[in-house]
């Protein structure tokens, strides 16, 4: 008690001082963590960039994948996550081209992408047309909503 | 390790237009990544148009201007609710200056997987004739 009179600090007597500075660090990184990603844009920055709806018994992914063909693709299902990874081949043309633009890019991508509740894994639907990946994932039975009627 | 990395493909945001003229119509309007290239015959342009279906696919050539727009049949979602939302669609529209005359008779376009190719076969030169003077 002398102790913290004499000096007007709270005094460190279980906690080693380094502890404190250990802290000081974690929240300094958490706010320039903070900084760094626009809270308005939550996407996750790797491809294939989807959109995912709820409807009443299914969960619906949708993805734009132009130029990918269906066996390019490996979809995997489990009780609340769903994989998707491939890859995107652009085939080499003839000898002698001159090339003026070339935007599109070839290569792989693989995401993996957390589902809001449980799934059935067995029944899962996906579908490719116009380059739109379709994926629809029905719910597990416990966790479609009940109608509950009252009496 | 850092040759699968490099082969990863990076996410691009789509390039939104910022209005060719003033809208009318509501909605988004976006560029669509092209390849173009040219060989001795033909200049071909390979465009990324996920989403469109052939009848809603419109190619223009006008005044050496090529003009590419596509609507988007919009996604029957009536009773889903938004989740996640990383990626809009909407309409595509790109527009390009051609150098060189095409024979608009033997255009040929195709639409496979989202990806349209566009084959704009050059104007044949006219082959020099010989004219040889008589004399007499």
């Amino acid at each position: 008690m002398i102790y913290r009179r004499f000096f007007n600090v709270p005094t460190w007597r279980f906690r080693s001082p380094l502890e404190e500075l250990y802290r000081m660090r974690q929240q300094m990184e958490q706010l320039l963590e903070s900084a760094a990603t626009p809270p308005q844009r939550e996407a996750a920055g790797v491809l294939p960039l989807i959109n995912l709806t709820e409807g009443k018994d299914n969960y619906y992914v949708r993805a734009e994948l132009p130029g990918v063909k269906g066996d390019g693709l490996d979809i995997q299902v489990t009780a609340n996550n769903l994989a998707i990874s491939g890859e995107r081949k652009i085939a080499a043309e003839e000898e002698g081209a001159r090339y003026h633009r070339k935007e599109r890019e070839a290569g792989t991508f693989s995401r993996m992408i957390g589902l809001p509740g449980e799934v059935d894994t067995d029944k899962v639907e996906a579908k490719l047309e116009n380059g739109i990946l379709t994926i629809v994932i029905s719910k597990a039975e416990i966790a479609k909503p009940k109608q509950i009627t009252v009496k | 390790m850092a040759d699968t990395q490099s082969n990863e493909l990076k996410v691009r945001e789509k390039q939104e237009v910022t209005s060719p003229a003033e809208q009318t119509m509501p909605g988004l309007i976006f560029t669509p990544a092209v390849d173009i290239f040219e060989t001795e015959k033909e200049i071909t342009l390979l465009a990324d148009i996920p989403g469109v279906k052939a009848d809603d696919l419109t190619i223009d050539i006008r005044d050496n201007t090529l003009t590419l727009s596509a609507d988007i049949a919009p996604v029957d979602s009536t009773d889903e609710v938004d989740i996640l939302v990383e990626c809009e669609s909407g309409r595509y529209y790109r527009q390009f200056t051609l150098g060189e005359l095409i024979n608009q008779e033997n255009i040929d376009a195709k639409l496979n997987d989202g990806v349209l190719r566009l084959s704009l076969p050059k104007v044949e030169k006219a082959t020099p004739k010989k004219i040889t003077v008589k004399t007499g």
